[in-house]
């Protein structure tokens, strides 16, 4: 019963944040224009270099085009620097006070948020990226997955790619606890997922040594696992042990920010009046 | 006209100072502006020790390249960033107290902000620049050193332009449309690598819509030697001429100025 209402209180958080944000449909409009360009000249790029070297290329053509296109679709998802001004806000300005007074966690209640606004936003964006690049020519389109079996698992760690870029921004989050300007800590991880994520160029272009590093942390966790899973350029022994990694990130990474969220919650000192 | 010059300057300081009063936000800000242009960096970087050469161009070329057009952006951000943010002007309202000065609107909206965190992203542009211009086996003449001077106008120029457009159309929606940021953003993204690499559709299509390769790919080609006629130097200069339809647009805009304010 108690864990019953418990999960009702974030699952209505999260119907709040989810419909609020698919009010915003001329700005999902213009995106979706803005990623398709992006999303073209990407892969212009990616051909240009392929003309010189295919042998060269770690991942099919195909494969790579596939990645730009699910990266464009699903950038609401897994973009770095999508984080909630409003929990900036409520740190600084000292409205974190009535947070603290609800009979809530603050931290489940803005893990749920984050996830809806997430979800919210990539729904709306999503679908007709998807559609017209699955429309697109041979080599230029969005292709289906290797297999049922690959689909699958796309969907699951889509799933817990977004649990664990939302676990890492929730950590950023906190760290606002701590440091009354979190503009430079926000903006140091803001570039470090986005590089070392593979948004910048896939974690498969990088040398061998260093992309063996990569793979393991954490950031690799996040849009690098479903995007190459769904493109067919991991091997089922990699899969596995993406898959773990992944499971492994998130667990330590909430572990992390709830131990730390309680801890600024004792010693919180309230800015403004 | 010196005496708006003196006014401008006057503006710029008062920025700069009030900036100034809050040094940590303004040097994370311009540490941040580094970090997303040195991560664009570093994926040429990786690429090309994998590729070496992208259609004939070296790992240097392309960063003399990318350096350019950080910099035509950067400058153009810094000095034209009113006209980025002019949106916020209009809904409040605040366009109105413009109108009623003494004093040209450009001036007034252009002093109203300076840029100065795009210095972040210029030492990233420097850097590069540096690099490319001891390793990119250039043989330097006269003409190619004010290539590079003129590009810097031209470009600064253009991207000013397409602020300008950008807060033009402000007058019409009122928000700043998000699809201008293809030209804007998406050019100083994409204009990392000399156009042609994108294929010929694209040159054409950044040649004739917004002159982007006039202050990109023509002249890069003079530089690097590819082309002689000393034409190719003045290019850059006749992109300048990009800022008249914007202009013409901007004014047309600022007749059909409706106040929203209250």
């Amino acid at each position: 019963m108690h864990v019953e209402v418990n999960m009702k209180k974030y699952i209505s958080f999260f119907r709040l944040r989810f419909s609020m944000g698919l009010q915003y449909r001329t700005a999902a409009a213009a995106g979706i224009v803005t990623q398709f360009f992006w999303g073209a000249m990407e892969i212009l790029v990616y051909k240009a270099f392929y003309e010189v070297d295919a042998a060269a290329f770690p991942m099919r053509f195909e494969a790579v085009v596939t990645y730009i296109w699910l990266q464009q679709a699903f950038l609401a998802v897994f973009g770095a620097w999508i984080m909630e001004g409003e929990i900036f806000d409520a740190i600084r300005n000292g409205n974190i006070a009535y947070e603290l007074c609800r009979p809530i966690s603050i931290y489940q209640m803005w893990f749920s948020r984050s996830v809806a606004n997430r979800t919210s936003k990539a729904l709306l964006r999503c679908v007709p990226i998807l559609a017209v690049a699955a429309l697109l020519p041979a080599p230029y389109g969005l292709r289906l997955p290797a297999s049922w079996a690959h689909g699958g698992l796309f969907l699951l760690t889509l799933l817990l790619g977004l649990l664990v870029i939302v676990a890492f921004t929730m950590l950023v989050y906190i760290t606002t606890f701590y440091t009354i300007s979190p503009e430079g800590v926000r903006i140091f991880c803001v570039s470090a997922v986005e590089f070392f994520a593979g948004a910048v160029i896939p974690l498969p272009f990088f040398p061998e040594k260093i992309r063996y590093i990569l793979e393991l942390l954490p950031f690799a966790s996040m849009q690098n696992v479903p995007l190459r899973i769904y493109s067919g350029s991991m091997s089922g022994e990699e899969m596995l042990r993406a898959v773990c990694l992944q499971v492994f990130w998130l667990i330590v990474m909430v572990a992390a920010g709830r131990g730390l969220c309680r801890r600024a919650e004792r010693r919180v000192t309230v800015q403004g009046g | 006209m010196r005496q708006k010059w003196r006014l401008y300057r006057h503006y710029v300081s008062i920025v700069v100072r009030g900036m100034m009063q809050y040094k940590t936000s303004f040097l994370f800000t311009a540490m941040g502006q580094f970090l997303v242009s040195f991560n664009v960096f570093l994926g040429i970087y990786f690429l090309f020790q994998r590729f070496h050469q992208v259609k004939g161009y070296s790992y240097s070329e392309v960063l003399l390249c990318y350096a350019i057009v950080l910099m035509e952006f950067s400058l153009a951000e810094m000095w034209a960033r009113g006209f980025d943010t002019f949106s916020g002007l209009v809904r409040s309202g605040e366009f109105d107290r413009v109108l009623v000065r003494p004093q040209g609107e450009i001036l007034q909206v252009l002093g109203s902000k300076f840029e100065l965190t795009r210095l972040g992203r210029m030492l990233q542009a420097v850097v590069m620049l540096v690099y490319a211009l001891c390793t990119a086996q250039i043989r330097w003449t006269a003409g190619k050193v004010w290539t590079i001077l003129f590009m810097l106008v031209g470009g600064t120029a253009v991207f000013s332009g397409l602020f300008l457009i950008y807060a033009a159309l402000c007058f019409f929606t009122l928000e700043g449309l998000e699809f201008m940021n293809v030209l804007t953003d998406g050019a100083r993204e994409y204009g990392k690598y000399p156009i042609d690499v994108y294929g010929k559709r694209i040159l054409q299509l950044a040649t004739v819509i917004v002159p982007y390769a006039l202050i990109q790919y023509y002249p890069l080609q003079y530089i690097l030697g590819r082309a002689d006629s000393p034409a190719y130097i003045f290019l850059p200069l006749l992109a300048v001429l990009f800022l008249l339809p914007c202009y013409g647009l901007w004014r047309f805009g600022v007749r059909h100025y409706k106040s929203s304010g209250s």
